[in-house]
């Protein structure tokens, strides 16, 4: 059987038309450019008057209480860290399975993982009653001796975010050194000063490549084990304990496939936006849209498969608190948030399985908001059920957050805008010398399949991706 | 937590509760509460407001459950469904249950709570970076958080003249709970050392034991066989350590002792002896 499979990319494409069609997206923006950049910078201040008032009065302002002692601002952190995700998934895990499909979409997934790091990493020294004394969780010098207490998943979260930060945007600025020298070589004034000490003197020497080559893959391999291991460990924080709802041995895996699962969705919705408005039509291509659609739509199920996996196992444990949480999460107060983050979750994804939806950019974006409007609410359902209602009935509530913890959810989405929005006027958000490397490898295989034809040799045609030049 | 400690200590450390843990005790500090005496008189809880400078923090926050209680009296309905008086209220006075395997103190971050060598959990007010994990992951939700600074509203002038010297007031951020009036023990086991003897039965006294109007609550050392708690506990067949059978395992009516969330294998420090009733 053969299927005439569509092109991810327009073989013909010219270098020097990727080089100008990618620093184009470079140029002085447009108006609803600056709007757009407004309303984060906005949405960012009222997230900052929020946490001067949660600062100066106390956390009681956030509806904080004896139960809940976490609440959104932790599921808002959980959401975030797994956002980031994809990015890894896109630039680390694709780049080793040799999929180079990804080439033209992975550039603005990595800096989506690490703006959304830097989102997540605000979260948890927000939410702390003493924030001034963040830094006694880090193992310092101290002269008195004092050391974090390393049983703590708390004292792991720090770590594990603070290292997958550190190679995630060391990974980002590597990965874009040959962008930066073709961005040094074709602007003027403080761009070309920056890019010049950017590219640290990137002059696409045999050399050059063989070093960068390397360093490439030695931290692709160093981040995959850094992206499981960052959201195991924040599924450590519920699953170390000994709540309900929490305590649960599938939590690492479900965490990591939410994450995966949200950073795709945010990496559609990224997508769509960056091909309309900056009129990447060639290089985010409805074939990769469709890749992309049918990864998420993979990892949609293996989160489903685990939520199965979490329902029977406390359905089947009979360990009471459980079972009544779990009860009450589909039935109580909390249940429309409930069904709705199945609904989003489990079933919207069916969407994705259908080539027309696929290529329709429109129901995508929509489906993609929506996505992740789920995950949100996973993440929410992980936190506050259990506290509403743990072991001790006396203490069981139910609470919905303040104005003030509104606010600062609501301006860490400013936050991410306004980092991304910055990211793609000042950085190329697609890689140009990887979308040159695709086109010619495309290009050269092409030649070998007629070549192959013509003279009858049924020889296997392989791709390669690494070692070549651009 | 130094990192000598942790390194010459290191299989200490992780040993665990099942072994004894790795503390070598100089008491196991309990409680007895018979709930057949208590009448839900909220004495307990006042005292301790008075004897630990515990924030007032107001109807409306209360209302939100902000409040900084340290021992509440919990009310429970026998027959939820009939009128006031028939109803048949049940009292539960709970506080920090001082667990032996306790699971906030694995927890905190800064490790701000921790276990003494008298068998509580103490809190280190100013460790504390207020992360409220250990809330999170205490079963009984006996810990409170200072979500606000009460100091003006609570005590305005004069009242912070009556605040207790022994013991600090708390600002905001910082995580709270009852100690079993840790600055009388402190107090007493000093005094005894300077005696160069031992801390007698009843020499320490809570300032909810002492104000309870029926003396429902006993507290005393469980390492001393010869205490009031000892006997008690041992008369109810409610031993130490994780793994106990729980109530509803043990045959005998006349054994009411249990300890709540006995199938959790924390090891609380309090003994609640069940109410007796008539048929219900």
């Amino acid at each position: 059987m053969t299927m005439v499979t569509e092109k991810d990319i327009n073989e013909q494409i010219a270098w020097a038309k990727i080089n100008t069609d990618v620093l184009k997206s470079m140029e002085n923006p447009r108006p609803a450019y600056w709007v757009t950049l407004a309303v984060c910078i906005a949405m960012v201040s009222t997230a900052v008057v929020a946490e001067y008032i949660q600062y100066t009065v106390g956390m009681g302002t956030a509806n904080l209480n004896n139960p809940h002692m976490w609440d959104m601002y932790i599921a808002a952190f959980v959401f975030w860290i797994g956002m980031s995700h994809s990015g890894t998934l896109l630039s680390a895990i694709l780049h080793l399975i040799h999929a180079d499909w990804r080439k033209p979409i992975y550039r603005f997934a990595e800096a989506m993982t690490t703006f959304s790091l830097l989102t997540a990493g605000i979260f948890p020294m927000i939410h702390l009653g003493r924030v001034w004394n963040l830094y006694w969780v880090l193992p310092y010098v101290s002269d008195r001796g004092i050391w974090p207490n390393f049983r703590s998943p708390l004292v792991w979260d720090a770590f594990a975010i603070t290292t997958y930060l550190t190679a995630s945007m060391l990974f980002l600025f590597v990965g874009m050194i040959p962008d930066l020298a073709i961005c040094r070589d074709n602007t003027t004034g403080w761009r070309k000063k920056l890019y010049g000490i950017l590219a640290l003197g990137w002059i696409g020497s045999d050399r050059q490549w063989r070093h960068f080559r390397k360093i490439y893959l030695l931290m692709a391999c160093f981040l995959i084990p850094l992206a499981v291991s960052v959201h195991s460990i924040v599924s450590a924080d519920f699953a170390m304990s000994i709540m309900p709802g929490w305590h649960i041995t599938s939590f690492p895996p479900y965490f990591v496939a939410g994450a995966l699962y949200s950073g795709c969705a945010a990496i559609i919705t990224l997508f769509i936006l960056l091909r309309y408005f900056f009129r990447f039509e060639d290089y985010m291509t409805l074939p990769i849209m469709e890749k992309t659609a049918k990864l998420t739509f993979a990892i949609a199920m293996v989160w489903t498969y685990l939520n199965l996996i979490e329902f029977a196992s406390v359905w089947y444990g009979h360990d009471v608190y459980n079972k009544e949480l779990l009860i009450a999460k589909a039935t109580g107060a909390y249940a429309w948030i409930f069904w709705i983050m199945l609904f989003c979750g489990s079933v919207l994804p069916f969407a994705l399985a259908f080539r027309k939806l696929r290529r329709h950019m429109p129901t995508m974006f929509v489906v993609s908001l929506f996505l992740n409007l789920g995950m949100f609410f996973e993440r929410w359902m992980i936190v506050a059920p259990t506290l509403s209602m743990s072991q001790e009935p006396h203490q069981w509530d139910i609470m919905y957050g303040s104005i003030v913890e509104w606010a600062i959810v609501f301006g860490s989405f400013g936050w991410f805008g306004m980092l991304f929005l910055i990211f793609v006027k000042v950085f190329p958000s697609v890689s140009m010398y990887e979308v040159k490397e695709m086109v010619f490898h495309r290009k050269r295989s092409a030649g070998e399949e007629d070549l192959a034809r013509m003279t009858d040799h049924a020889k296997p045609v392989t791709q390669t991706t690494g070692g070549g030049s651009a | 937590m130094s990192l000598d400690n942790i390194l010459n200590h290191w299989s200490d450390y992780r040993k665990g509760a099942e072994e004894g843990g790795h503390h070598d005790y100089e008491h196991r500090w309990a409680m007895a509460i018979n709930l057949d005496l208590c009448i839900g008189c909220n004495a307990c809880s006042t005292a301790c407001y008075a004897e630990n400078n515990l924030a007032v923090v107001g109807k409306e926050k209360f209302e939100k459950g902000q409040a900084m209680h340290w021992m509440r009296i919990e009310r429970y309905w026998d027959q939820q469904e009939l009128e006031h008086p028939e109803q048949g209220a049940s009292f539960l006075p709970m506080m920090c249950q001082q667990c032996g395997a306790a699971t906030c103190e694995p927890v905190c971050p800064v490790a701000a709570t921790y276990h003494t060598p008298d068998g509580l959990n103490a809190q280190v007010y100013n460790r504390c970076i207020g992360s409220r994990y250990c809330s999170n992951n205490c079963p009984f939700r006996v810990r409170y958080f200072n979500f606000y600074s009460y100091y003006e509203s609570s005590w305005p002038e004069p009242m912070e003249q009556q605040l207790n010297p022994d013991i600090s007031v708390r600002d905001k951020g910082v995580m709270e709970k009852c100690t079993f009036c840790m600055q009388r023990i402190r107090t007493v086991k000093d005094k005894a050392f300077m005696e160069d003897r031992k801390v007698k039965d009843g020499e320490v006294v809570p300032a909810c034991a002492q104000s309870c109007p029926t003396s429902a609550i006993v507290f005393g050392d469980t390492m001393d066989d010869g205490s009031m708690v000892s006997k008690l506990w041992k008369k109810h067949q409610v031993e130490r350590g994780i793994y106990q059978k729980t109530k509803l395992a043990k045959k005998d009516a006349d054994l009411r002792g249990y300890r709540i969330f006995e199938e959790l294998n924390v090891d609380p420090s309090v003994m609640y002896l069940e109410r007796v009733r008539e048929d219900i």
